[in-house]
């Protein structure tokens, strides 16, 4: 019976989230085309319902229309398997990020999160890294050269990038104490580290937006050299589940920015999964404004700030801090 | 500032660029994009707002009339000659009095690029684009325009121009105030 209601409470909770995701993903699309299309004088999409609320809707019956066309010369299985892969591993890595307080229902708690794992944070990270690897089978199994370049920068600049995010976030897991995003939350509850480590939030932003490969780091399928890069090839809702990736990439970046830098779901007045969705939501925001403005890095650039800027800065951080750590015992 | 920045090393260039105006400029960027983002979009929304377009915009193409009334085109073929896609043709045929004129005239809009080299070329300034351009068909084959759905009751863009008047009618070598013909041979060392 208890193991009944907790996969029913696990199965709930999971379709909720799922759901969430999925329409959030949608409507950050069109948030996004809206925001960007405000930064260009612009009004963006505003014919499909009032104020194109109902684009999302038909660019999916749109998508899932299209034929869906497989290559000739494609590494058939592989192709058919890197959008999953990429959309798949963007999901399950939300599923580590709490968005809530613990409920207490019926003595029964329930906590704020899919999943609250022990080390949600090295599981974000080992699901992020995977999804590398849908950008590279996809490009590969194009068998198209563009694809192949794509697929060729997005693992380099994977490798160039992971180093510094996993470094960026050291700090603020000596701090804490913990890999647990909810403790580093609980952590604080008197000062978020953004403000305590305002370096160490710069580096994070910096190599996710590496890791998410959006512009400035979008190399992999920079429209004006590689066509669309690893996913020239894709079409229909196969070419859906990379752009659904890419999207819940974003919300997952909030959802981690909002948790280890903003305090989570604390703030005043305001029930904590509003403050949560606020938090994602600037983050989201942030992201948008930063592909208004900055242009697409050239590769070697892209190396430089990765090995010499971002790499010894993250390094210096996590030395200062367990200096200054070390110095002042948690008081 | 240009010629300066040319004449140092590219490695230089880059350096002087890594510095901190990197971050300044940055900012600037940053400030610049939100600026606009509280700015009035400047689209006019297109179906609802329906700008009026210049007098020499290139759109639908009309055959114009000469201040008399008569149809102006002589059916010289020029513009048919012109026209990259070759999508106007013609038959020519002539009146009792001499004068040229189109049996049918017929302009392919499918294929028609409004480039307005037709116009250029027309001796007549029968031929001439209008900036009407809303011509959407459902069937390629409704875009072939015949001289009836070409020919207007108007002068066009030129209210005076008379081709005929300028020229006259009637044959070769008999036109009033016409130069005699010129003799190639006679042009010869
Ligand atoms: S506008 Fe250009 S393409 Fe069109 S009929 Fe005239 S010459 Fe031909
Ligand atoms: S429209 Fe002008 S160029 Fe074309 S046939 Fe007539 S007179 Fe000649």
């Amino acid at each position: 019976m208890e193991l009944l209601t907790y996969l029913a409470l696990m199965g709930l909770k999971s379709i909720a989230v799922l759901g969430f995701l999925l329409f959030a993903a949608s409507y950050l699309v069109l948030g996004e085309r809206k925001l960007l299309a405000r930064f260009q004088v612009r009004y963006g999409p505003n014919r499909a319902g009032p104020w194109g609320l109902l684009q999302p809707i038909a660019d999916m019956i749109k998508l899932l229309a299209k034929e869906d066309i497989v290559p000739q010369g494609a590494d058939r299985k592989l192709f058919l398997l890197a959008p999953a892969l990429v959309a798949t591993t963007a999901l399950l890595s939300f599923g580590a990020v709490p968005w809530g307080p613990e409920l207490v229902l019926g003595g029964r708690k329930i906590e704020g999160a899919v999943a609250d794992v022990q080390v949600g944070l090295l599981y974000i990270f080992a699901m992020s890294s995977l999804s590398v690897y849908g950008i590279a089978l996809g490009g590969w199994a194009s068998n198209s050269k563009y694809s192949l370049l794509g697929a060729v920068r997005g693992a380099a600049q994977m490798i160039s990038y992971e180093i510094s995010l996993g470094l960026s976030l050291a700090p603020i897991v000596m701090l804490s104490g913990s890999f647990s995003l909810r403790e580093i939350v609980e952590a604080q509850e008197k000062v978020p580290f953004g403000l305590i480590q305002p370096v160490s939030l710069f580096l994070f932003l910096t190599s996710a937006l590496a890791e998410i490969k959006r512009i400035p780091f979008d190399l992999p399928e920079a429209e004006n050299e590689l066509v669309a890069g690893y996913h020239t090839e894709y079409s229909g809702m196969r070419f859906g589940l990379f752009f659904l990736g890419e999207y819940v990439n974003i919300i997952v970046l909030g959802g981690v920015v909002a948790n280890m830098f903003l305090g989570g779901w604390k703030g005043p007045l305001l029930p904590p999964l509003l403050w949560f969705v606020i938090k994602v939501l600037a983050v989201a925001f942030f992201l948008i404004w930063v592909r208004a403005t900055l242009p697409r890095l050239r590769y070697d650039q892209l190396m430089h700030l990765g090995w010499k800027l971002l790499l010894p800065l993250s390094v210096l951080n996590v030395i200062l801090t367990g200096a200054v750590l070390a110095a002042w015992p948690k008081s | 500032m240009g010629e300066k920045r040319e004449g140092r090393s590219r490695d230089e260039a880059e350096r002087r660029e890594g510095g901190l105006h990197v971050l300044g400029a940055i900012w600037g960027g940053f400030a610049t994009t939100l600026k606009h983002l509280f700015r009035r979009p400047i689209t006019q929304q297109y179906p609802e707002v329906r700008r009026s377009l210049p007098e020499r915009a290139r759109g639908r193409i009309i055959l114009t009339r000469d201040p008399k009334g008569d149809e102006r085109c002589v059916a010289c073929e020029l513009c048919s000659a012109v026209c990259p896609v070759s999508c106007i043709s013609m038959q020519a045929a002539q009146r009792e009095d001499g004068r040229r004129y189109a049996l049918w005239f017929r302009i392919n809009f499918a294929r028609c690029i409004f480039c307005g080299l037709c116009e250029e070329a027309c001796p007549t300034l029968a031929i001439q684009l209008t900036p009407d351009f809303e011509m959407i068909k459902a069937d390629p084959l409704d875009l072939l325009y015949e001289k009836e759905d070409l020919l207007v009751d108007h002068c066009g863009k030129n209210t005076y121009y008379d081709y005929q008047e300028h020229c006259g009618t009637g044959e070769k070598g008999m036109r009033p105030g016409e130069l005699p013909p010129v003799d190639p041979k006679t042009n010869l060392p």
